[in-house]
């Protein structure tokens, strides 16, 4: 027989699979992310109108007016002399500021950090994880290094890193992505070492495709699920470890108003009054729920096998 | 739960061990068809082998899930019945289902590895069957364990039972589950696929442990299969499938030498025979590709670990000429794609040479690679994996072409041109490559190797992991492409049916090594070596002419 009979593919592609919903449906179909993304969308609301949400100034202060509970009604003055009916809501810290308001603006910092810190430490630890994972005579000694970054306890790191400079925003976002980057740098390793193993890849690299060209094309997009799932667990983190170093005195100035601040203030007074403490604790912790469950979420739809079985 | 008796409930005389009846399970909404399985219904006598046969989507799994109780919850059976020893699984519960499985019917499955639990010792997962379906003490339970390891013809059973899986081999794992399978003597063997992942000396080894084994305990097996040579050496009885739907069934001899359906005889027209093909006779010209010497090794461990070296591949030397075709063949672990990675410089040969005569002129060995690529391409044996699912298969296509300095849109109009060779319409390069079946994926790399234009063609196991009829038109697709562009093709496979079909030549490889050398026809019909005689004394179905009454 030498006439090919191949069947007429007038068919050719039809789809062979039930068209599926598409990914930001199928995403938003999954109650983790909804609640979190709500709840997220919320703090990021605070965050950006604080000023427009019955605060005053975060940083003024009124010694008369100390200690105050949630919803008492109070004369304030400033120390600059003016004076004005106020309802705290959230009722006043030790040297007579606005919880509320300290606690809105505290969002900001929250916020911030926690997105720095994941945007950071993706960035830093894809270049790493990616140069790793690629040229396999570097892997052995970057990992090593790596290795030994994620041995330094984060504290102790941020401890050095105040001692050195002042700190400031921009050492605690520097003291939380370096500890954070080798966990970052693992996850695109890993995925590296495999997608690099698909025979897609090995037909690139058939067809001359340059390096460059491979990992763009070919191997990087691959990492994108697995990492917009590890950059929420990296802003949680952040979160946290800022508020903690608030909470230390090895974070942010006394007088920015963070959460961990807020709290650390709070303190010495919590068996008298802690609202201080707890209310501002209720929002971080609130928040780092909120972007966890969203990790959550997003890991399970969009990692393939949790959809297999969710289906 | 209560413990069944030892002894398992033989089927009364005369009556089938399993009888399916208008089986039909519903495949969930959306799905390309609404049944995965209908109409489908036939009897296992004791002591017969009945074959399921058919290819990839025929629905043949799914019927020896729902014989085992073992649907998974989206399949929903939706008619007919079916029997084992007289009693309907489809309506019995998971506990009744329980004590049936593993006493009244068995399952082997394809992968041994994963069938069998990697962090439980052999004899371990033998005597689970034992302690859960028996009343036996230990010392007894470990004496039928260690008996069934000898009556698999397992070498020394004492230490395989303390052995775990991945220290056996892929044939001994085989054994282990076939072990399992058997020790509480069920009515029903239900076999899927069980050598498709072993080599041709293995499964050729394992057909005639099952037949032996079945024969000896008067079971009934239903194999389930898409090789016809394996249906050939073992089957009383055939049910061809398709689709779903029963196509035909009846003896052996009626349906694979006397098919009644036009699908039946269009299958077994697509069976590679094993006798060479006629094929043109090769230009005497110097090579195109010309391979000295060629060595793989691997040096895995390093200080103060023990190292190991292992030789992937031990001087090998072949040459390739303009509209010839080589065959490698080899079982697994022969170095056969070792060879063909060497070759294609997917991988750095630790030892020998690839001369491409009339590339030498180039001198920087960055520029002198580019054109070696361009020159020698390469089709991998997974389509499904081997088009990056996030591109478009035009922009996979122009790829090539583009990094080997093509403007974007010559590129693609040279695509466009590839797909009448490739017999796909010029559209679909705007798919993506989950659109299209296995077939149309292969053909959719054969065009990205070609888009190319390359003198030389590499295919590793190009066609092992399609179905038969979509292999043969594969294969065709090759020949008539060779002809008319007069390309060197190296052609890797383990299946000496399709070597047989396509090549001029074949090299036999064993252990990395080159073992013999020849014209298909010497290699496959007067072989000099031992070890090309029992290869091909392993291949199934052999001198059983198919369609041919």
């Amino acid at each position: 027989m030498t006439s090919i009979s191949l069947p007429a593919d007038t068919a050719a592609a039809a789809p062979r699979s039930h068209p599926k919903p598409s990914l930001p449906r199928r995403v938003f179909a999954n109650a983790a992310v909804r609640t979190g993304s709500v709840l997220l969308c919320l703090m990021v609301v605070l965050a950006v109108a604080a000023p427009w949400l019955y605060t005053i100034d975060p940083n003024a202060m009124d010694p008369a007016n100390s200690h105050l509970s949630p919803g008492a009604h109070a004369e304030f003055t400033t120390l600059a002399g003016d004076s004005f009916q106020r309802f705290f809501p959230m009722g006043t810290d030790s040297m007579g500021r606005d919880i509320w308001s300290r606690t809105a603006y505290g969002a900001r910092i929250s916020l911030s950090v926690g997105l720095a810190v994941a945007l950071g430490s993706i960035a830093l630890g894809m270049l790493v994880g990616m140069v790793a994972g690629y040229f396999r005579r570097l892997d052995g000694t970057i990992m090593r290094v790596m290795d030994g970054v994620m041995a330094i306890p984060g504290i102790l790191f941020a401890i050095v890193l105040v001692a050195v400079w002042r700190p400031s925003l921009w050492t605690v976002i520097l003291a939380i992505v370096v500890p954070e980057t080798p966990r970052v740098a693992r996850l695109v390793r890993s995925v590296v070492l495999s997608v690099r193993e698909e025979p897609y890849v090995e037909a690139a690299i058939a067809l001359d495709t340059p390096a460059w060209k491979l990992m763009l094309r070919h191997i990087l997009p691959n990492t994108v699920a697995p990492l917009i799932v590890q950059g929420t667990f990296v802003c949680a983190a952040a979160m946290l470890a800022e508020a903690v170093m608030s909470f230390l005195g090895i974070g942010l100035p006394s007088d920015v108003p963070t959460w961990g601040n807020i709290m650390s203030e709070g303190r010495a007074y919590f068996t008298s009054h802690p609202s201080t403490v707890l209310l501002p604790g209720a929002f971080l912790a609130a928040t780092v729920l909120a972007v966890n469950m969203l990790g959550d979420g997003l890991r399970d739809a969009l990692d393939p096998k949790f959809n297999k079985r969710g289906s | 739960m209560a413990r069944t008796p030892f002894s398992t409930p033989r089927p009364a005389a005369g009556s089938p061990c399993l009888a399916v009846r208008d089986l039909c399970i519903d495949l969930p909404q959306g799905a390309d068809r609404p049944h995965a399985v209908r109409g489908v219904s036939f009897d296992v006598m004791p002591g017969q082998v009945v074959c399921l046969l058919g290819e990839s989507g025929s629905g043949k799994s799914v019927i020896a899930q729902a014989v085992m109780g073992l649907l998974p919850d989206s399949l929903k059976p939706s008619g007919g019945h079916i029997e084992v020893l007289g009693e309907n699984v489809l309506a019995a519960d998971a506990a009744r289902l329980r004590a049936w499985r593993g006493a009244r019917m068995a399952m082997v499955f394809q992968e041994p590895m994963t069938a069998l639990n990697p962090v439980m010792r052999c004899g371990a997962q033998v005597d689970e069957m034992l302690a859960e379906h028996t009343a036996l003490g230990a010392a007894e339970r470990r004496q039928k364990v260690l008996a069934i390891f000898a009556r698999v013809k397992l070498p020394e059973p004492e230490r395989i039972y303390d052995a775990y899986p991945h220290q056996l081999s892929g044939g001994q794992r085989q054994r282990i589950v076939i072990a399992i399978a058997l020790i509480l003597r069920p009515a029903l063997l239900i076999c899927d696929e069980p050598t498709t992942a072993l080599d041709v000396t293995t499964q050729a080894e394992i057909l005639s442990l099952i037949r032996e084994m079945q024969q000896e305990n008067g079971t009934a097996v239903l194999f389930i299969t898409h090789d016809f040579g394996v249906v050939a050496d073992i089957a009383d009885h055939v049910v061809v499938l398709q689709l779903g739907r029963q196509v035909e069934s009846g003896p052996k001899d009626d349906v694979l030498r006397r098919p009644k359906e036009p699908y039946t005889r269009m299958l077994l027209d697509a069976v590679p025979r094993l006798e060479p093909a006629s094929r043109p006779p090769v230009a005497d010209a110097p090579p195109l590709l010309d391979a000295r010497g060629v060595t793989k090794t691997y040096r895995s461990g390093s200080w103060p670990g023990k190292r190991r070296t292992v030789h992937a591949a031990t001087d090998v030397s072949l040459q390739l000429r303009a509209g010839e075709t080589v065959g490698i063949v080899g079982e697994s672990g022969s170095g056969k794609s070792t060879v063909a990675r060497c070759i294609a410089r997917l991988i750095e040969p630790t030892g020998g040479e690839v001369w491409v005569p009339h590339l030498e002129a180039q001198h920087a060995p960055r520029a002198r690679l580019s054109a070696f690529r361009r020159m020698v391409q390469v089709v991998f044996q997974d389509p499904n994996r081997s088009l990056n699912p996030r591109r478009t298969v035009g922009q996979s296509i122009i790829e090539g072409p583009v990094n080997f300095g093509l403007s974007p849109e010559k590129a693609w109009q040279r695509a466009e041109e590839l797909m009448d060779l490739v017999r796909l319409k010029p559209e679909v390069l705007h798919r993506y490559p989950s659109e299209f079946s296995g077939g149309q994926r292969q053909r959719l790399c054969i065009a990205r190797a070609l888009a190319c234009e390359p003198q030389v063609l590499i295919a590793d196991e190009a066609v092992s992991a399609l179905d038969v009829s979509v292999q043969d038109q594969i294969l065709k697709l090759l020949a008539e492409i060779q002809q008319r562009l007069s390309i060197g093709i190296l052609f890797i496979t383990h299946d000496l049916r399709v070597a047989s079909q396509i090549c001029d030549r074949l090299i036999v490889m064993h252990k990395g090594r080159i073992v013999e050398q020849g014209t298909a026809r010497d290699v496959l019909l007067s072989p000099r070596e031992a070890y090309t005689r029992s290869l091909l004394a392993a291949a199934p179905g052999q001198g059983y002419a198919f369609g041919q009454g």
